[in-house]
């Protein structure tokens, strides 16, 4: 086992809106290792994105607020930072990546400059040492020409392109710790490839840590070192990559691993599960996957099943699932 | 052999590039660049590639929602490509289309009736009040919704029911051919499986024919027959599905192939990363439009555009390898 990087314990954000008391993120658990992938694989609306801006702290306040839990990080809880503290650990010891380049570029500012500013705002360095660190990083990245490139607007680059500028930017202060939100979502699937690739690059050669949230079952299959499973706003089976695909325990994850078309097999009939995500403002008391759950019991609509370690490392939140595994 | 429902012969789809103060037309975006095709009756067509390939834009010209820029279309012998509205209007009703965003596509201001009901008046169908409720309710029954429901507004449905809304008006007049494009795409997986079952179960209801766009590749393996693998503009290699997935012959098919991530923890046949990026359809290279980033290609590639041809019973590709 790796050294931990990132514990989050019972991590509660909750919106309070007008009409009701939102529990997006309702008390979850995540390790991340020293040089790991960690992937948060759910359905929409299931509290991904809203766990990666807990951690990063970019909640929309006042109405959005981590209302318990720590998020341990270094040997200091982010939770508790205050916002100059923070921002020093934003972009430097940690940093983000989103689906749409377009968030985290600025239009009107040519790639190169955008880069080195980050590195300006981090670190003791000349504008020349900057520049060149800015092209260092860009070649890392697989950007071709990357010394003219630095000379361009972010709408003159491709997608693909504009992907790797924004990975370039957040990984020029070389960060303990990558958040990747959907970064391949909108991307096709061979311009996916590269970008997935350059991330394993980051991990391997780098020894960057990811947390990449997708809601895509392949790329979690390609890249996952260890799997969190989400289900409206709470971890239900996290474990290492192999057990989830070759042992799913709990019935979401066998659910959603069912539902999908494969390439390598021929499914004659998609298991479909029904119903849809019970709304994040008002969950049941039980478990919350119980109306869909194809093994549900009287007592699951009852009582909330905990998280337990039913085999080492294999975390299951089922009442059903005995201790030792397989039903 | 079952009738032919469709035939598709080099169709052409060019946008005008118009720029300057006078709006001249400075070139041409070649959307879709001579691509043909058949259709079965009760057959399943996928049509796959990556974003701005040209699969809306086919699809778009066989609703003839787009009159092709060169080509033809038959749709039960009768070539619908250059045909006027008036005669359009009678066969309309027997192909509809399914787009991927089933919010945009529904009348928020409308009611779940009629929405539905819509198709009826639209073709002046002399139906009673009654009898199109009544219709309307076997619709929605159909395609798994509460006929209670029908009195509620588009935003009140999930996007999954709301795509259920969008397949029930499609199938309002009892169409021939759907054209299904990015039907899933926006669902998440769990809502997917619902949708695609229910269109294998429709199909077989109705007998339907599907043109199934998507650039998900496991999905359309799963609910086609054939698939069509198209690349800036052009069709680069169509065949049974097996043999396409288990045989992909175009460089392109199997390279893409290859970077699609699948849901398993095994050993993967060989990647094959492309470099680079699609080139703009404004400006396609000479030759075989793939060339640029083919790790296959050779002088010839780079001079000629290789036609579609059969190299294989039933399975035919525009490559100079065959
Ligand atoms: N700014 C916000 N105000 C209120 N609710 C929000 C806000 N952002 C997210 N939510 C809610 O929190 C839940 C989790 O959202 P999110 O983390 O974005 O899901 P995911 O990324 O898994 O798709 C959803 O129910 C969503 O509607
Ligand atoms: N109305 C239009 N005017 C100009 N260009 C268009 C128009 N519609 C589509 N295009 C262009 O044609 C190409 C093919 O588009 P499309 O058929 O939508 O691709 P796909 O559906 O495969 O993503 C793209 O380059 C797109 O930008
Ligand atoms: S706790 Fe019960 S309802 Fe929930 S997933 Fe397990 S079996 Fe299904
Ligand atoms: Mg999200
Ligand atoms: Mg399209």
């Amino acid at each position: 086992m790796g050294k931990k990087l990132m514990e989050i314990r019972d991590l509660k954000t909750y919106f309070q809106t007008k009409n009701a008391l939102i529990r997006a993120v309702d008390g979850i658990d995540l390790d991340v290792e020293e040089g790991q992938i960690v992937c948060i694989v759910g359905e929409s609306g299931s509290g991904k994105s809203v766990t990666s801006l807990s951690i990063m702290r970019l909640l929309p306040g006042p109405k959005g607020r981590i209302t318990s839990g720590e998020v341990r990080f270094e040997g200091k809880d982010l939770s508790k930072l205050s916002e100059k503290e923070m921002d020093a650990v934003r972009g430097d010891r940690i940093s983000m990546i989103f689906q749409e380049p377009m968030t985290a570029l600025n239009p009107v500012m040519k790639v190169g400059k955008q880069i080195e500013e980050v590195l300006l705002r981090h670190r003791k360095v000349t504008k020349s040492e900057a520049k060149s660190k800015a092209i260092e990083t860009l070649r890392f990245v697989g950007v071709p020409r990357a010394e003219h490139i630095v000379n361009e607007y972010p709408h003159q680059l491709s997608g693909g392109m504009r992907q790797r500028v924004m990975i370039a930017m957040a990984m020029v202060c070389e960060p303990r710790l990558l958040i990747a939100d959907e970064p391949t979502t909108a991307l096709d699937v061979t311009i996916q490839i590269q970008v997935l690739e350059l991330m394993k690059k980051m991990r391997d050669e780098r020894k960057t840590s990811i947390i990449l949230i997708t809601h895509d079952l392949g790329v979690v299959a390609e890249m996952a070192d260890h799997v969190v499973v989400m289900y409206a706003g709470q971890v239900v089976e996290s474990t290492g990559a192999d057990a989830i695909f070759e042992k799913p325990m709990h019935p979401y994850t066998q659910a959603l691993l069912a539902s999908i078309p494969s390439l390598e097999e021929d499914k004659e009939v998609l298991y479909s599960i029904p119903g849809t995500v019970p709304s994040a403002g008002a969950f049941p008391k039980g478990c919350r996957f119980a109306d869909r759950c194809s093994s549900a019991q009287p007592s699951c609509t009852e009582e909330m099943p905990e998280l337990r370690e039913v085999l080492p490392e294999h975390f299951v939140r089922c009442a059903l699932v005995p201790n030792g595994g397989a039903a | 052999m079952s009738e032919m429902l469709l035939e598709v012969k080099g169709i052409k789809k060019y946008f005008p590039i118009k720029s300057g103060f006078l709006r001249r037309t400075t070139g041409h975006v070649k959307a879709v660049d001579g691509v043909s095709f058949q259709l079965k009756k009760g057959e399943t067509l996928g049509i796959v590639g990556e974003s701005g390939c040209g699969k809306s834009t086919t699809g778009r010209m066989i609703m003839r929602v787009l009159e092709p820029t060169e080509g033809s279309i038959l749709f039960e012998g009768q070539d619908i490509a250059k045909m006027s509205p008036g005669s359009l209007r009678k066969l309309r009703k027997d192909f509809q289309m399914v787009f991927q965003d089933p919010y945009s596509s529904l009348n928020q201001k409308m009611t779940v009736r009629d929405l539905i009901a819509e198709p009826f008046r639209i073709h002046n169908q002399p139906l009673s009040h009654s009898e199109i409720d009544g219709a309307v309710c076997r619709l929605l029954e159909t395609v798994g919704l509460r006929t209670g429901d029908r009195f509620r507004h588009p935003h009140e449905f999930s996007g999954g029911q709301r795509q259920r809304i969008v397949i029930a008006r499609a199938l309002a007049l009892n169409p021939k051919l759907i054209v299904a494009d990015e039907a899933v795409s926006a669902l998440d997986v769990s809502i997917q499986s619902q949708i695609l079952n229910l269109m294998v179960d429709l199909k077989r209801e109705y007998n339907l024919s599907y043109i199934f766009i998507s650039h998900n590749l496991a999905v359309v393996k799963h609910i086609s027959d054939r698939v069509g693998v198209m690349y800036l503009g052009n069709m680069v290699e169509l065949a049974p599905k097996q043999g396409l997935f288990a045989q992909p012959l175009h460089p392109y098919t199997e390279a893409l192939l290859s970077a699609a991530p699948e849901p398993k923890r095994i050993e993967r046949r060989e990647r094959i990363i492309l470099q680079g990026d699609v080139p703009s359809p404004a400006n396609p290279p000479h030759g075989c439009p793939f060339h640029t980033r083919c790790p296959k290609a050779f002088d010839r590639c780079a001079m000629e555009r290789p036609a579609l041809k059969e190299v294989v019973p039933d399975h035919q590709v525009a490559c100079f390898l065959y």
